[in-house]
């Protein structure tokens, strides 16, 4: 194939500023082998995730979805200029890299044969190699046949050829998928994702070519609220949903721009002086990744983990098993012994806030409703 | 030259000495001679090395962010890219005429550009990424209650100038040499001091978001080069960046207890926690340096800014309905000419790349080959019309004042409904029940005749009132419309739905009615005829998420300017 681990090779190795304006506009076919590597932070290196004041919340959510993928995505809403997108492309800077079979476009994992493509299955040797997790950003104004892959545009001009060339959803996979502005995306692309998104396959019929291929990513959104609704479909899909809020006190203020100022002066120092915070983190995410398949969960934590969801009457039983397996990977991030009820008690607003009917004689918000809720039933 | 003039100028110096950093101006203006000079400034300080473009409204994808060059890769016979308008403009500016009317989407575009200082596309079979580090100049030709430039885009940028009060005369002549004053020395001052200065300043003129200052401790480096940083600039910071953003009057030691603003709204619930007390001296000094600075018709603006309106929005024109048949067309998509109305150019466009490869495979040569993965449709966008509602309170409490105005106020807005070709409605409640009194119409003279047949007098059943607002609301929305309820009460209820009555009940059961209307995401305004502002009414305008307009002094033309500008 010939999209290869240039696509992966996210290094956020720092493009200085002197050559980064030398350099011409990067336009080029995205066949050429040379598709961008995904630098969420443009020029610059990211800002630290560890650097991040307060936000515990939305923190808390993105780490766990690092933990244990299968939680089902992020979803944050909130104020203008709260970090959101910060946030993100901060995480997507401190993951463990992840073991990837060599050449392969949908970078499948060696040692699970189940979910590899259709190109790994038929290889009689798997090479691995070790790679960045991979976190694509869907950019506002993106077409269908960059989502889903289409036919090599450079290919069938020049050569006549019939030849996949694969989209967003193909470099997404096993990594994150990050779509700013959620809420602002076109509906059919929704409609599209909607569906990758819940069957972690990839199905590309056009021109006659017909493809299936992994795609199973973490789905982050972030957006305003007060900009447009998102479909409650597209809602549900997200296993976790945090509403971030501009912080009031002063303090806390002066430490956010503070700490963005001395970012924007000197990118490379200030991310320097936080890498042990990010490096302790990446390590509290492999460890808590290794302990996750041994974390059991109490009968007495399920249980409690169905009244909840039975008093709130939230729909179906995706509330309940995002709550014990977010719950789960708390505990597992924590390095707890057991999955208690603290820790449902915690990531129970987070899970269940945007799974709740809307109640018409019920005026408090819903995070209210799953605050009094958790302590209706919780408490002890 | 006005000072006015002047700051505008030293906000067109700053902008073109770092576009990026400064990220751009709002200018609030209306297209004219001055709004041309003070652009054709912006580009002489900015000098021919660096861009300054102009983005036509409504401006395609393509051509924004960049995508298939259709004519060059057909005559080059491989794909070739073209670069869209603002990897073009990297280094300098991009004027957006009109700002107001730009739509979430194409903002969201713009301020993903600011934010990383480059432009990603994935467009058409290419993957293209392009600096972009550039500098916005919206150009906000907004009047009175029109549409407004998009928060989220205005947010980014630091500055905000108002050119509309100012004259050609102004601009002429030499700027008067600002003298040092004695009172405000420049003294050099610490980052860290700066930094608290600035967040305490922003807290105390009611600036919620980060990003302002953020942007004025830029604002303060860029004027401080390579020196000290002094208060001078960041007295000048202050005035420039977080002045023009203020959502209210700072206190101010002498005007303590000054006469309350005509119009008060009442304390929003989300409002900061009072940081008079924590300000360091600095930040006090500054905080009166930006006082100065602020826009003298703020509070006429914030009274018309209102909430963040709720779930549907009901502008002037009402909500968008979702996916129309026809209206003005909203851009291009792929889809099946089943569906939608086939846009023959796109689809053209889009089989266009394939046909040598598809001659190949097809065996027979055909002129073009389309295929269904090709279709383009095009969007729409409609808006449907909108309904006010009006729910007058004719029970005697009200009757005895306010009633008359109320009426007069109805018919203002009847003859302006009857010019935007808007539906009105009228339902009225008294003694023990509601009723309508004149379904949706846009009959004038009917809604007049039965307003002014209208008795007063009587207990106030407002449950029974706000639901068959509620109702006739639900109505106009099944039937595609916009509804936009306006309650004129004085909240006071003292009979319940059942007719008996009794003041407990009653209020307990307006509340309901009120979270119901809520509930069903209706665009609620409640205007509070009593003659002072009532408690009851405040609550009750909360539970309906509804705007809340006291109106303690207004005659029939005040409520109507309300009512306006609320929408």
């Amino acid at each position: 194939m010939i999209v290869n681990g240039s696509i992966r090779a996210m290094s956020l190795k720092p493009v200085s500023a002197a050559s980064a304006s030398e350099t011409p506009p990067i336009l080029r076919a995205a066949g050429s082998g040379k598709a961008p590597r995904t630098n969420p932070g443009g020029a610059a290196p990211t800002f630290p995730f560890s650097a991040i004041v307060g936000q515990d919340e939305m923190r808390r959510a993105l780490l766990i979805a690092a933990v244990d993928p299968s939680v089902g995505g992020v979803l944050v809403f909130g104020d203008r200029g709260t970090g959101k997108s910060t946030a993100i492309r901060g995480l997507a800077a401190l993951l463990p890299p992840m073991s990837a079979v060599v050449g392969c476009p949908y970078a499948c994992d060696p040692g699970r044969p189940a979910e590899q493509c259709h190109l790994c299955r038929e290889k009689p040797v798997l090479r691995a190699e070790s790679i960045p997790v991979p976190v694509v950003d869907l950019p506002l104004g993106a077409t269908e046949d960059r989502v889903v892959g289409a036919l090599d545009l450079e290919r069938a001009l020049t050569r006549g050829e019939k030849a996949f060339e694969p989209g967003l959803l193909a470099r997404a996979n096993r990594g994150f998928l990050y779509i700013d502005e959620v809420n602002l995306l076109e509906d059919h692309l929704v409609d599209l994702l909607l569906d990758v998104a819940a069957s972690g396959v990839n199905t590309v019929e056009r021109e006659g070519l017909s493809i299936r291929h992994p795609a199973r990513f973490v789905l982050v959104g972030s957006g305003n609220p007060e900009e447009g609704e998102l479909r409650p479909q597209l809602l549900d899909r997200f296993g976790l949903a945090v509403e971030v809020t501009t912080p009031t006190d002063l303090p806390t203020r002066i430490d956010v721009v503070r700490r963005r100022d001395a970012y924007e002066r000197d990118p490379a120092a200030f991310c320097a002086g936080y890498a042990k915070a990010d490096r302790a983190i990446r390590k509290a995410l492999t460890a808590a990744r290794a302990r996750l398949p041994g974390l059991g969960v109490p009968d007495a934590t399920l249980e409690a983990a169905a009244r909840l969801c039975l008093a709130l009457g939230t729909d179906g039983l995706r509330g309940e098993l995002t709550l014990m397996r977010t719950a789960r990977a708390l505990a597992a991030y924590e390095g707890a012994e057991t999955v208690g009820l603290d820790h449902l008690a915690r990531i129970a607003p987070s899970a269940l806030r945007h799974r709740l009917r809307r109640n018409p004689l019920d005026e408090s918000g819903s995070t209210a409703r799953v605050a009094r809720a958790v302590e209706d039933l919780l408490a002890r | 030259m006005s000072p006015a003039w002047a700051r505008a100028l030293r906000v067109a110096r700053l902008v073109a000495t770092d576009p990026q950093v400064c990220g751009g101006v709002v200018v609030r203006a209306g297209a004219g001679p001055v709004r041309d000079l003070w652009l054709d400034r912006l580009a002489g300080e900015l000098g021919p090395g660096r861009p300054f473009r102009r983005m036509p409204a409504g401006i395609a994808d393509d051509r924004l962010l960049g995508g298939l060059d259709l004519a060059a890769t057909l005559a080059a016979g491989r794909p070739v890219a073209q670069s869209g308008l603002l990897a073009e403009a990297d280094g300098g500016c991009v004027v957006v005429p009109m700002a107001e009317r730009l739509s979430p989407g194409t903002a969201a575009r713009l301020a993903a550009a600011l934010d990383t200082g480059e432009v990603r596309a994935e467009r058409d079979g290419l993957a293209a990424r392009a600096p972009a580090r550039i500098g916005l100049i919206l150009l906000d030709e907004g009047q009175g209650d029109d549409a407004r430039v998009p928060e989220a885009l205005a947010d980014r940028l630091a500055f905000r100038l108002d050119l509309t009060g100012i004259a050609w005369g102004e601009t002429q002549g030499a700027a008067a040499e600002a003298e040092p004053n004695p009172a405000e020395p420049d003294v050099d001052i610490d980052i860290d001091a700066a930094v608290a200065d600035l967040c305490g300043v922003a807290v105390a003129l009611g600036i919620a978001s980060l990003r302002a200052p953020l942007l004025a401790l830029r604002v303060v480096r860029l004027l401080a080069k390579e020196g000290a940083l002094g208060t001078a600039d960041l007295r000048e910071a202050a005035c420039l960046v977080l002045a023009p953003r203020a959502t209210r009057l700072p206190p101010s030691p002498e005007e303590a207890d000054a006469a309350p603003p005509e119009r008060s709204e009442p304390p929003a619930p989300d409002d900061a926690a009072p940081p008079e007390a924590g300000l360091e001296p600095g930040a006090e000094s500054l905080v009166e340096a930006a006082r100065a600075a602020i826009p003298p018709d703020l509070l006429a603006r914030l009274a018309q800014a209102g909430p963040a309106p709720s779930a549907p929005k009901a502008g002037r024109v009402g909500a968008v309905m979702q996916a129309p048949r026809s209206g003005r067309p909203a851009g291009i998509r792929p889809g099946s000419p089943r569906t939608g109305r086939l846009a023959l150019l796109p689809t053209l466009r889009a089989a266009a790349p394939w046909q040598r490869l598809r001659a190949g495979a097809g065996g027979a040569p055909r002129l073009i080959q389309v295929r269904s993965e090709d279709f383009r449709i095009t969007r729409f966008r409609q808006c449907s019309e909108t309904t006010t509602i009006f729910a007058v309170d004719a029970s005697g409490s009200a009757a005895l004042e306010r009633l008359a105005e109320a009426k007069g106020a109805v018919e203002l807005l009847l003859a302006e409904a009857y010019v935007r070709r808007d539906k009105v409605a009228l339902v009225a409640f008294r003694g023990s029940e509601a009723e309508i009194v004149l379904a949706p119409t846009r009959a004038l003279a009917r809604a007049r005749r039965g307003l002014s047949a209208l008795p007063g007098g009587g207990g106030t059943p407002l449950a029974a009132g706000l639901d068959a607002a509620g109702d006739l609301a639900r109505a106009v929305r099944r039937s595609g419309g916009t509804p936009v309820v306006v309650v004129l009460t004085d909240g006071r209820a003292n009979v319940a739905r059942s007719g008996a009555p009794g003041r407990a009940a009653a209020g307990a059961e307006a509340l309901n009615a009120a979270g119901l209307l809520r509930a069903a995401a209706i665009r609620t305004i409640l205007i509070d005829t009593a003659a002072r502002p009532q408690e009851a009414a405040w609550r009750l305008a909360e539970a309906m998420g509804a705007r809340y307009v006291p109106l303690p002094y207004a005659d029939a033309a005040a409520m109507s300017t309300a009512i306006r500008s609320a929408r």
